[in-house]
């Protein structure tokens, strides 16, 4: 087939990312051409602020290399500036005559820079600041020339008189209002910015207009005079006062435009064959001009480009941070705040630290951090993701409270690790890896640095650290994880999205599921297909099929595989209480199978490690004890203390409760492991305070205590509800874990379940809503109705084939 | 060997539906000619592979081979260990074309025996073939 004919106006960060998305999704349907403005290859615009103050060079901040337009097949016009896209033709026509006819087009034509309309603003050593030629302009004056005035006080015009300043000269900056970076900063911040600024020898001269620039004899720029009457001498004058979308080429070609060119979610103009992405864009009336959008809509693009018709871009929250070495600033979102918000501020002068915190109805709406900023990463997602904080409101100002415990030396603050300490201690990354990696294979977001690292991509306690470390490294190129995460890369849909058409939709196998939501992979993969397959289970007890295939493969062989590929069994010891009869029988079984290691568990059960595949159901057969479950996201084990049976303190009976709790729950198939302890007396000798479900016997009845975790970040469970009865425990737990099964996201344990939806969420629906309570227990005890024990079933000669391995014949063909 | 009968991998089952000319020529032959130099080597039937699902060929002294079927009875066979951490494949879910290995969720292509990009490495594979419903599979091949 013929291929398309793609051509990109604009050789910049947002044409270029859109390119290389929809080459790693559609490599051949497209022929592509890009036209550039400027006779370079695509480089990062952001680091030019580096290159100006000596701490990069333009070599090291090329994106793409010529080399990679030819890997590609893509041609590149380099130099050469579209004037015209006649949509007529379907051809582009650029300055030099240059035609290049189209299918599609995809613009990204970018911004041009405000240029005050005063005069001498046309003078020899008056510039703006937006590519190379204006760097390597300033870098040129800054060797030959003396005074500089920079017109304008954000993010640019600061970063350009650092630049100038680095390289020597006298630099003023002029600024129309009284503090400066008012887009991204509060007066407090701004003032602490500035009286830095001013350390490092930068004047500043604010609130104050320009008027004129003054000519010298030779023609060049030579003073600047204001409003106020006052002139400053001047060799080299920057304009960073803003930019403005460049959409000329998209309205004279006839597309609508108002601030921008008009594109709706899915990048489209008007003009159903032509696209447009980046600073040229005007979505839902916002156009942005930082970089974490662009990549966000460069994504959503290539994916209609392709053909895909999936995705949308719904709009960006941003970040800012200054690139100015040495000196740490951060600002996302509503950070002024308005009527109905409340401010948590810490300021420090002395160590020039200053953070405050904007939240509006619980929830953090924006932030500035001045000095110290390494929290921005987590204040940004909790901002992004809308979370309600009421409940770490105290301890929000100190920082990454979810940040986990274990696997990284106890360390939370990034900034201050070697590059050889461990940041993932699942895969033994260290600090200097990932950098590297980030650097080397210009990674913008966690998931990137997941795929290339394996950082933080198996317990996840990390995440925070290597977040933080992708915004140091990456800067303002990081790119925020979307707010709403898809299930996968299968589909666009939510966790949430799929528990709710599961439920309005009624599929009841794996493959019907996937052909009703959508998904754009034929038969799933490893991600989603153990998420749908316990969605299904779980939503739709005795009608879904079970589909084995889409289980992790513990839970299809039904034991643990160990890292040789034997297995682990643990029988089921109900609430920890064992006979001799079991354990002789155990013995029995490990010395018949030659079982190598037998382990007692922190679950109060024992373990049979090293077990091969071809003997489980044999295993299984001589154990004649039911499945502990040790190996699914299931209820594992109810750990009991001995209570007052026997215990002098106890005052109640742990242990039958427990062995009551247990035999009413297993077989609990859940979004994650489940784990429950009972203890006769506060003592807390089971240790309740860690478990999805604790129960501690007192006096007078049971205290139940939910969403505790003993792992990765030890959370202790939080006071649920006294009751009075065992009958009672029963029901109240099994309401908390039938909601849990039903709402919960795959792989979610009840601790983040709980966080997720609020723990008021979760007591509105089991303590306060009697029959909902009962209605959940009862859900519950159908789905468990009849769920047979998979080990008696296996041990009888079910599911055989996938125990047995095969002998090759000595037949040949 | 008779070219015939070196199908490359995958092979899809359809094929056996086709006019059987390596299937014949490999029913009337194999009594003849044993030759001991032929690495092909029936398998198993293909029902007792389920779909996207696999099976495991222990072998003594040398890798296990994973015989892979997908959802549309194409048919893979990888030696049986992940070139993450020697994990072993048949164990891991199949999908599409790939198969996830269980100990680290290394993704592994099933025609060449590649890990997926960003990972890196590559696993023994071998022919594989399907004649009358049985699973041939080439084990001097790879």
């Amino acid at each position: 087939m013929k291929k398309m004919k793609l051509v990109c106006v604009g050789n910049g960060m947002a044409g270029i990312r859109t390119i290389e998305e929809l080459l790693k999704v559609a490599p051949d349907l497209y022929e592509i051409t890009v036209f550039g403005a400027e006779p370079h290859p695509n480089y990062n615009r952001i680091l030019l602020s580096p290159v100006l103050a000596g701490e990069a060079t333009l070599e090291e901040i090329v994106l793409n290399t010529r080399d990679w337009y030819d890997r590609n097949g893509i041609t590149l016009h380099a130099g050469k500036t579209v004037t015209t896209i006649d949509r007529v033709r379907r051809v582009v026509v650029a300055d030099d005559g240059t035609e290049a006819p189209y299918d599609r087009v995809l613009l990204a034509t970018g911004s041009n820079p405000v240029i005050l309309p005063i005069p001498g603003s046309k003078l020899e050593g008056v510039l703006t600041y937006r590519d190379i030629a204006d760097t390597e302009a300033m870098i040129d004056a800054a060797k030959r020339y003396k005074h500089a005035v920079v017109i304008g006080g954000g993010l640019l015009g600061l970063e350009a008189a650092n630049g100038l300043r680095v390289r020597g000269m006298e630099v003023t900056i002029v600024h129309l209002l009284d503090t400066l970076m008012e887009r991204q900063l509060d007066r407090t911040a701004a003032k602490l910015l500035q009286a830095s600024l001013e350390a490092r020898g930068l004047k500043f001269k604010l609130p104050t207009e320009t008027a004129e620039v003054v000519s010298g004899e030779s023609g060049r720029v030579a003073a600047v005079r204001f409003k106020d009457g006052e002139t400053i001498p001047a060799d080299l004058v920057v304009m960073a006062v803003g930019v403005r979308p460049n959409f000329e080429l998209a309205r004279n070609a006839g597309l609508h435009c108002n601030r921008g060119v008009v594109v709706s979610d899915t990048m489209q103009t008007y003009d159903p064959r032509i696209y447009a992405v980046g600073e040229c864009v005007s979505h839902r009336g916002i156009a942005y001009g930082l970089v974490a959008p662009l990549f966000e809509m460069a994504k959503v693009c290539a994916t209609h480009l392709a053909a895909f018709g999936i995705g949308r871009y719904q709009g960006s929250v941003t970040s800012t941070k200054l690139k100015v070495t040495g000196i740490d600033l951060f600002s996302a979102g509503d950070f002024i705040g308005g009527e109905g918000t409340e401010h948590i501020t810490l300021s420090d002068p002395v160590a020039g630290v200053y953070k405050k915190l904007v939240l509006k109805d619980d929830k953090l709406v924006g932030t500035v951090l001045y000095g110290d900023t390494v929290d921005g990463s987590y204040y940004f997602r909790l901002l992004r993701e809308g979370r309600n904080v009421a409940e770490v409101r105290d301890r929000l100002m100190f920082g990454e409270a979810n940040l986990g415990d274990t696997g990284h030396l106890g360390q939370n603050r990034a900034a201050a690790m070697a590059d050889d300490m461990e940041v993932c201690g699942c895969n033994g990354v260290c600090k200097g890896t990932i950098v590297k990696a980030i650097r080397e294979q210009k990674l913008y977001t966690l998931d990137d640095v997941r795929k290339h690292t394996k950082a933080s991509s198996s317990c996840g306690s990390c995440t925070g650290l290597v977040e933080q470390i992708l915004m140091t490294v990456a800067g303002a190129d990081y790119s925020a994880t979307p707010k709403q995460k898809p299930l996968c890369g299968c589909t666009d849909r939510t966790h949430s999205e799929v528990r709710q058409e599961i439920r309005a939709l009624k599929p009841l196998t794996t493959l019907a599921a996937m052909k009703l939501l959508g998904w754009r992979t034929p038969n799933g993969c490893a991600t989603c297909r153990p998420a749908l397959n316990y969605y299904l289970i779980s939503t739709w007890p005795h009608e879904a099929k079970d589909d084995p295939q889409s289980r992790f493969i513990n839970e299809r062989a039904h034991a643990n595989i160990q890292k040789d590929g034997t297995f682990s069994v643990v029988p089921r010891i109900w609430g920890g209480i064992t006979n001799a009869a079991e354990l002789r029988r155990i013995a029995d079984v490990a010395e018949k199978y030659s079982i190598p290691t037998i382990k007692v568990t922190g679950g109060q059960r024992i373990d049979l490690l090293g077990v091969k595949k071809e003997d489980l159901p044999a295993v299984w057969r001589d154990l004649d004890m039911p499945s502990g479950h040790a190996y699914a996201k299931a209820l594992r084990t109810v750990k009991t203390c001995v209570g007052s049976e026997w215990c002098r303190f106890g005052v109640q009976d742990s242990t039958r409760m427990g062995q009551e709790l247990e035999r009413a729950l297993w077989r609990m198939y859940a979004p994650h492991k489940v784990k429950l302890a009972v203890s006769g007396c506060p003592r807390n000798c089971a240790e309740s305070g860690i478990k999805d479900v604790g129960v501690i016997g007192v006096d007078s009845g049971w205290e139940i205590y939910v969403a505790g975790n003993g792992g990765i970040k030890t959370e202790v469970a939080q006071f649920f509800v006294k009751v009075k009865t065992q009958e009672e425990v029963l029901e109240y737990s099994g309401a908390f874990l039938q909601l849990y099964r039903e709402e919960g996201w795959y792989l979610e344990r009840t601790v983040h379940f709980v966080n997720r939806v609020g723990l008021d969420y979760v007591k509105k629906r089991v303590l306060e809503d009697d029959a909902g309570r009962k209605a959940l227990h009862e859900r519950l005890l159908f789905a468990l109705e009849g769920e047979p024990d998979p080990w008696a079933e296996r041990a009888k000669g079910a599911a055989h084939g996938e125990f047995q391995s095969l002998e090759p014949a000595k037949e040949t063909a | 060997m008779r070219t015939s009968d070196i199908l490359t991998t995958p092979l899809s089952l359809q094929q056996k539906d086709m006019p059987p000319a390596p299937a014949h020529h490999a029913e009337s032959d194999a009594g003849k000619q044993p030759s001991t130099s032929v690495g092909w080597v029936r398998i198993c039937d293909v029902e007792d592979v389920p779909r996207l699902g696999a099976r495991v060929l222990r072998r003594d002294g040398a890798a296990n081979v994973a015989v892979f079927r997908t959802a549309d009875d194409k048919f893979f066979a990888l030696a049986d260990r992940c070139p993450h951490r020697g994990g072993p494949l048949s164990q891991g879910i199949v999908f599409g074309e790939r198969v996830a290995c269980p100990l680290h969720n290394t993704c592994v292509e099933l025609d060449t025996g590649c890990a997926v990009a960003p990972d890196k490495g590559q696993v023994q594979s071998f022919a594989v073939k399907i004649v009358d419903g049985n699973v041939y599979v080439d084990l001097h091949g790879g």
